[in-house]
C-alpha cells in the first residue's frame, strides 16, 4: 500500500511537472500575446515526433537539443506569418487560427507518420532501474524526466526574476498593454516568446515521448486537460498553473491506480436490477473515471471559484 | 472580428417585403423540388445530411455569430438530442405509444434544451476565451462520461433503433430515404424560420449588443450573463433537433456524436459559411457537407484540405463565404461589378496553379509515405500524375513556388480593381 | 427628500495605490452637478464607483437613499442611474437605430422577450425615433455606429445613456475632442435632456462647466477639496491653487 502511494506520488509529480512545462508556456504566451494557443499540445506532439525521428537518425541526446529548436522555429513562423496577421481581427479569430493549426498539425503528423504508435525507445544510457521502492523498480528514465522538468522550472524562475526579458514577461502577465508602450521591438519580443513557449512544449514532448505513447492523437488527448489546468489555475497566473498542474497530475495518477468503486465499498447492487445508469455509476471504478476527473475539477472550480485558484486577470 | 453590420433592417417598403417573403417561399420551393430533379439514392442521402448540418450550424451561430460565444463543445447538445431520440424511438416502439416519427425531433430538442438549462448557467458566466475553454472542458466531460455510462450511451458501439417500428404517419413508414429527406426538409424549414424569428425579437437584438459590447449592455439594464444563458439554451434546443434527425437518419447514435471532432465540424461549417449573416451557416453547411462527402472518395487526407481551407478563411476571409458574397453587393447595386472580372480571371490562373501544386505535394507525400501499397496515380484537373516519378515532385514544387509568386502579383491587381470599382460604386451612393 | 447621490466616506485602493481617499459628495435631486479636477484626480474612478463598475474598499454609495455600493452595474441601472463613457462605448456593428432601440428595450418592459417581434412594438419604435430626433441623428439611423463621425458617436453615446429613462445621469467628459460649435450643440442637447433629471457631469471645458452646472465639486488626489455654486468655486483660493490657475469663463 505504502509502495503504491510512493510510486503514485513520484509518477504524479512527474506528470504534474510535465503538465507545468506545457501550461507555463501556454500561460506566458497568453499573458503576453493575449491569445490562448489552442495548438500548444500540438507543438508538444511535434516535439515528440521530431524527437523520435531525430533519435532514429542522430541519437537521443542531439535530438533533445535540436527537436525543440526546430519546433520553436516553427512556432516563431506561426507567430510571424499567422497570428500577427489575424491579430487585427480580434481574439476569437486568433483562437480559431490556433484551433485550425492544431487540426492541421495533427493531419500532417498523420500524413507523414501514420496513425499508429511510434517505437520511440528510452535511450540505452538511461534504461535501467534507478532505485527500488519496496518491490518495484523505478526506472532511471523517469528520474531523468523529473530532473529535466525541475531544471527547466528553475531556469524559468531565474529568467523571470533575474533577467530583463523576465521582468518584461512578468509585467505582461498582469499588465499586457504596457508591453506595447515599452518601445522595444514588440513584434520580435512576441515572436521570441511564442517560440520559447512552443519550444518548452516540444521539450516536454521529446522527453515524454519514450515514456508515454507517441502517437498522432497525443495532442487531442492531452490538449483539453491542459486547458483545464490553466482555467483551474487561473488564466494568466504562473503559480496557479504550477499548483493546478501538480494537483491534476497527482489526482489523475492516484485515481488511475485505484480500483475502488461504490460497489467495492458498499457491495454489489441487487442483480435483479437490469443494466441502468445506476448500475453504471455504482460499478464504475475510480480508475475508469480517471479520464474525466480533470473535467469534474473544472466544473467544481467554475462553481466555487470562477476566476481559478490564483486568477488575477480578466479576459 | 472586423465584420459588417448584421442587423437586418426592418422591411419598410412593399418591394422589400415582397422580396423578403419571396426568398423564403423560393427556399421552401427549392426544398420541395430538389429530390425530383436529383433523385438518386446518393443525392437523397447527401441532401438529408446537408439538412441536418444546416440546422446544427444555424444553432451554433446563435452562439458564435449572434452572441459572440465561441464554443468547442456544442456537439454535446447535438449528441444528447440524438441519444434521447434513439431511446425515445425504442420506447415508443416498445410501448406502442401513438407518437409518429415526425415528432421525434422534438424529443431531441427538449433533451438538448434541458441539458443546456442544466449546464448553461455555469458555462456562460464568462464570455470570450474563458467561455471557449469551459465549453471544451464541459464537452469533454460529457463525451468521456459517455464511455462510462454504458447503459445509456451504449459504450463504443452506441445505441440503435429501427425507425420503421414507429406508428405510421398518414401511411408513411419512413423507411425509404425520400421520406426521411422530406421529414428533414420540413424540420429545416421550421427550424430556420424559428431561428430567424429569434433574431428579430428583443432578446435577439440584445444578444447582438452583448456580442458587440458586454460592458455597455449592463448600463442599459441587461445582465449579460442572463442574455448569454438564454441564447445558450436556444442553441442547445436546436442542436438537439439536429442530433435527433441524425439519429433518425442513421438509426444509430454513438459517442462520436458528442465529441470534440463533431464540435469541430460544426465550428468549421459555421465559420466557413460566415458568421455575420443569417444565411452564412446555411452556405457553410452545404459547402462542408459536400466537401466531406465528395473529398472522401478522392483523397485519404481530405481532413487536411479542410484544415487548410479553414485557416485560409480565418486569415484572409474571416467573413466566410457569406462575407465574400455580400462584399460584392454594393458593387452589384452600383453596377460596377464587371470592373472586377478581368482581375479575377487573370488571378485565377496562377492561383489555381498554386493550389494544384500544393495538392500535388500533399497527395504525393500521402501516397509515398503512408499508402505504399495504394495506387501511385493522382488525378489533378483530369491530368494523371505518377507520384512515384521524381518529375511529379519537380512539377509540384514549381507549381507551388512559381504559382505563389505570380499569384501574388495578380492579387495586387485584384486589390487595385476593387479600389476602382468600390470608389465608382461609392460615387453612385452605394456604401462599399 | 434624500439626495440623488450620496458618496459617504468612500475609499478605493488598487493594490497599494489609494486612488480615492475619504470621498464625500452629495448631489441633490434635479441638480446639475459638475465634477472637475486635474488629470488623474480620480474622476472616472468616481464614476465607476457610483455606477457599480468597481466597488469601494470602504464607505458607502447611496442612490436616492438606497445603498448601491456592491451592486452590479445592471442592478444599479435598473434603479434609475445611467452613465456614459469617456471613450466612446457604443455597439459598433449595429446601426444607430439599433443602438438606441436596445437601450430602450429594458425600460419599456420587453426585457428578455423572445416571443415578440421587435419591429412591431409601437412604443419601442416611437421612443427610439424620439430620441434619435433629440440627438439629431435621425438622418443617420441606418449607419453602423462605428462609421459615424466622432461628434456623432458622442451624441449617440449620450442618446444611449438617456434612452432608458434614467433619472440620474452621469456623463463622463461628453464634449471631449469636440470643436467649439459641436460643443455648443452638445451643451444645448445636454441641457434639454437633463431637464427634470439629476445630472452629474465630468468635464475639462470650463465654459461648459460654468455654463451648465448648478453646483460644482473639485476633485484633487481622490478627495473633494471644495463643493459649491460656480461663484463660490471661482472665488475659492484652494481651488485656484490646485486647479484653475488661469481665469476661466
Amino acid at each position: 500500500m505504502l509502495e503504491l502511494i510512493v510510486i503514485s506520488t513520484l509518477n504524479g509529480v512527474l506528470f504534474g511537472m510535465l503538465l507545468f512545462l506545457l501550461s507555463s508556456g501556454l500561460t506566458i504566451i497568453f499573458s503576453m500575446l493575449g491569445v490562448l494557443n489552442f495548438a500548444h499540445a500540438s507543438f508538444y506532439m511535434l516535439g515528440a515526433f521530431f524527437g523520435f525521428q531525430l533519435t532514429r537518425w542522430i541519437g537521443f541526446w542531439p535530438a533533445l537539443i535540436i527537436a525543440p529548436l526546430l519546433v520553436g522555429a516553427i512556432g516563431m513562423a506561426v507567430e510571424r506569418y499567422g497570428l500577427r496577421n489575424t491579430h487585427k481581427h480580434g481574439h476569437v479569430a486568433e483562437l480559431l487560427l490556433t484551433f485550425g493549426l492544431a487540426y492541421i498539425i495533427e493531419e500532417i503528423v498523420q500524413l507523414i507518420w501514420g496513425k499508429g504508435p511510434m517505437d520511440y525507445r528510452v535511450p540505452a544510457a538511461l534504461d535501467f532501474p534507478a532505485f527500488t521502492v519496496f518491490s518495484t523498480n523505478y526506472p532511471a528514465y523517469k528520474m531523468f524526466m523529473l530532473l529535466i522538468s525541475v531544471a527547466i522550472f528553475i531556469a524559468l524562475l531565474v529568467v523571470l526574476k533575474r533577467t530583463r526579458i523576465g521582468l518584461i514577461v512578468q509585467a505582461a502577465l498582469t499588465h499586457p498593454h504596457m508591453v506595447g508602450h515599452l518601445g522595444h521591438n514588440v513584434g520580435q519580443v512576441f515572436m521570441l516568446v511564442f517560440g520559447v513557449g512552443t519550444a518548452l512544449a516540444a521539450i516536454a514532448g521529446v522527453i515524454a515521448g519514450p515514456a508515454l505513447v507517441t502517437q498522432s492523437d497525443m495532442a487531442m488527448l492531452l490538449g483539453p486537460i491542459l486547458f483545464v489546468v490553466v482555467v483551474v489555475g487561473g488564466l494568466g497566473s504562473l503559480s496557479g498553473a504550477f499548483i493546478a498542474s501538480l494537483l491534476i497530475g497527482l489526482v489523475q495518477t492516484f485515481a488511475v491506480s485505484m480500483n475502488g468503486s461504490l460497489a467495492s465499498l458498499f457491495g454489489p447492487l441487487d442483480p435483479s436490477i437490469g443494466p441502468s445508469l445506476l448500475t453504471d455509476v455504482w460499478n464504475v471504478t475510480i480508475a475508469q473515471v480517471a479520464p474525466i476527473i480533470p473535467y469534474l475539477l473544472l466544473v467544481l472550480i467554475l462553481i466555487v471559484r470562477p476566476m481559478g485558484l490564483m486568477g488575477t486577470r480578466e479576459t | 472580428m472586423s465584420e459588417p453590420v448584421t442587423a437586418p433592417a426592418p422591411r419598410t417598403t412593399r418591394a422589400d417585403a415582397l422580396r423578403f417573403y419571396g426568398l423564403w417561399i423560393a427556399g421552401a420551393a427549392l426544398l420541395l423540388v430538389l429530390p425530383l430533379v436529383f433523385s438518386s439514392g446518393g443525392s437523397l442521402t447527401t441532401f438529408s445530411l446537408i439538412g441536418i448540418s444546416i440546422i446544427f450550424a444555424l444553432s451554433y451561430n446563435i452562439l458564435l455569430g449572434q452572441t459572440g460565444l465561441l464554443s468547442f463543445g456544442h456537439a454535446v447538445y447535438y449528441g444528447i438530442g440524438g441519444f434521447l431520440a434513439i431511446h425515445g424511438m425504442n420506447a415508443i416502439a416498445g410501448h406502442e405509444w401513438p407518437i409518429p416519427l415526425p415528432f421525434v425531433p422534438l424529443i431531441g430538442g427538449m433533451a438538448g434544451l434541458i441539458f443546456a438549462i442544466i449546464l448553461g448557467w455555469v458555462s456562460t458566466e464568462r464570455a470570450g476565451t474563458v467561455f471557449a475553454m469551459i465549453s471544451l472542458g464541459v464537452g469533454e466531460l460529457v463525451a468521456s462520461s459517455a464511455l462510462i455510462l454504458r447503459s445509456f450511451f451504449g459504450g463504443e458501439a452506441g445505441v440503435t433503433t429501427n425507425r420503421t417500428d414507429l406508428p405510421a404517419f398518414f401511411g408513411l413508414t419512413f423507411g425509404p430515404q425520400i421520406q426521411i429527406y422530406y421529414l428533414i426538409a420540413a424540420w429545416v424549414l421550421i427550424s430556420t424560420i424559428a431561428m430567424y424569428a429569434l433574431t428579430r425579437t428583443p432578446l435577439g437584438r440584445v444578444c447582438n449588443a452583448v456580442r458587440d459590447n458586454p460592458e455597455r449592455v449592463q448600463f442599459i439594464g441587461y445582465n449579460p450573463h442572463v442574455v448569454r444563458y438564454i441564447a445558450f439554451c436556444f442553441a442547445g434546443f436546436f442542436a438537439g433537433i439536429a442530433g435527433a434527425l441524425a439519429a433518425i437518419n442513421f438509426e444509430i447514435a454513438n459517442s462520436a456524436y458528442l465529441g470534440l471532432v463533431q464540435s469541430g465540424v460544426v465550428l468549421f461549417a459555421t465559420f466557413i459559411g460566415g458568421v455575420a449573416y443569417f444565411f452564412g451557416p446555411i452556405l457553410g453547411a452545404i459547402f462542408v457537407t459536400y466537401l466531406q462527402l465528395g473529398l472522401t472518395d478522392l483523397t485519404a487526407v481530405w481532413q487536411l484540405y479542410f484544415g487548410i481551407i479553414f485557416i485560409g478563411m480565418v486569415m484572409f476571409a474571416p467573413g466566410g463565404l457569406a462575407g465574400l458574397i455580400m462584399m460584392h453587393r454594393p458593387l452589384a447595386r452600383g453596377g460596377t461589378l464587371h470592373m472586377l472580372l478581368p482581375a479575377y480571371l487573370i488571378a485565377a490562373v496562377p492561383t489555381l496553379a498554386l493550389a494544384g501544386g500544393v495538392i500535388l505535394i500533399i497527395e504525393t507525400v500521402s501516397r509515398y509515405v503512408v499508402h505504399a501499397d495504394a495506387s501511385t496515380m493522382v488525378n489533378l484537373f483530369g491530368i494523371p500524375f505518377d507520384t512515384s516519378q521524381p518529375v511529379t515532385w519537380v512539377i509540384a514544387v514549381v507549381l507551388t513556388v512559381g504559382g505563389f509568386f505570380v499569384a501574388r502579383m495578380t492579387w495586387r491587381g485584384i486589390a487595385a480593381a476593387w479600389d476602382r470599382a468600390a470608389t465608382a460604386a461609392r460615387d453612385k451612393g452605394h456604401l462599399a | 427628500m434624500s439626495a440623488a447621490i450620496e458618496i459617504d466616506a468612500v475609499n478605493k485602493s488598487f493594490g497599494n495605490a489609494k486612488i480615492i481617499r475619504d470621498l464625500n459628495l452629495r448631489v441633490e435631486q434635479g441638480e446639475r452637478h459638475a465634477i472637475i479636477g486635474p488629470n488623474g484626480a480620480g474622476k472616472s474612478t468616481t464614476f465607476n464607483l457610483i455606477s457599480g463598475y468597481i466597488t469601494p474598499t470602504s464607505g458607502e454609495v447611496r442612490l436616492n437613499g438606497e445603498v448601491i455600493s456592491g451592486l452590479s452595474p445592471f442592478e444599479i441601472n435598473r434603479r434609475g442611474l445611467s452613465r456614459s463613457f469617456q471613450v466612446t462605448n457604443v455597439f459598433g456593428r449595429m446601426s444607430v437605430w439599433e443602438n438606441v432601440r436596445c437601450a430602450v428595450l429594458w425600460a419599456t418592459g420587453h426585457r428578455y422577450a423572445f416571443w415578440k417581434n421587435v419591429d412591431s412594438l409601437p412604443e419601442v419604435r416611437q421612443r427610439t425615433a424620439a430620441i434619435l430626433e433629440d440627438i439629431n441623428l435621425a438622418a443617420r439611423r441606418d449607419v453602423p455606429a462605428s462609421l459615424l463621425t466622432y461628434a456623432e458617436q458622442r451624441a449617440l453615446e449620450i442618446g444611449i445613456t438617456i434612452a432608458g429613462g434614467a433619472n440620474v445621469i452621469l456623463l463622463d467628459e461628453p464634449t471631449a475632442g469636440m470643436s467649439r460649435a459641436e460643443t455648443e450643440r452638445a451643451v444645448e442637447l445636454i441641457r434639454r435632456l437633463s431637464e427634470g433629471r439629476t445630472l452629474v457631469i465630468v468635464e475639462h471645458d470650463m465654459s461648459v462647466v460654468f455654463g451648465l452646472a448648478d453646483r460644482i465639486s473639485v476633485l484633487v488626489y481622490g478627495q473633494i477639496i471644495a463643493s459649491g455654486t460656480p461663484e463660490e468655486i471661482r472665488g475659492n483660493p484652494k481651488v485656484k491653487e490646485a486647479y484653475l490657475g488661469e481665469e476661466a469663463h
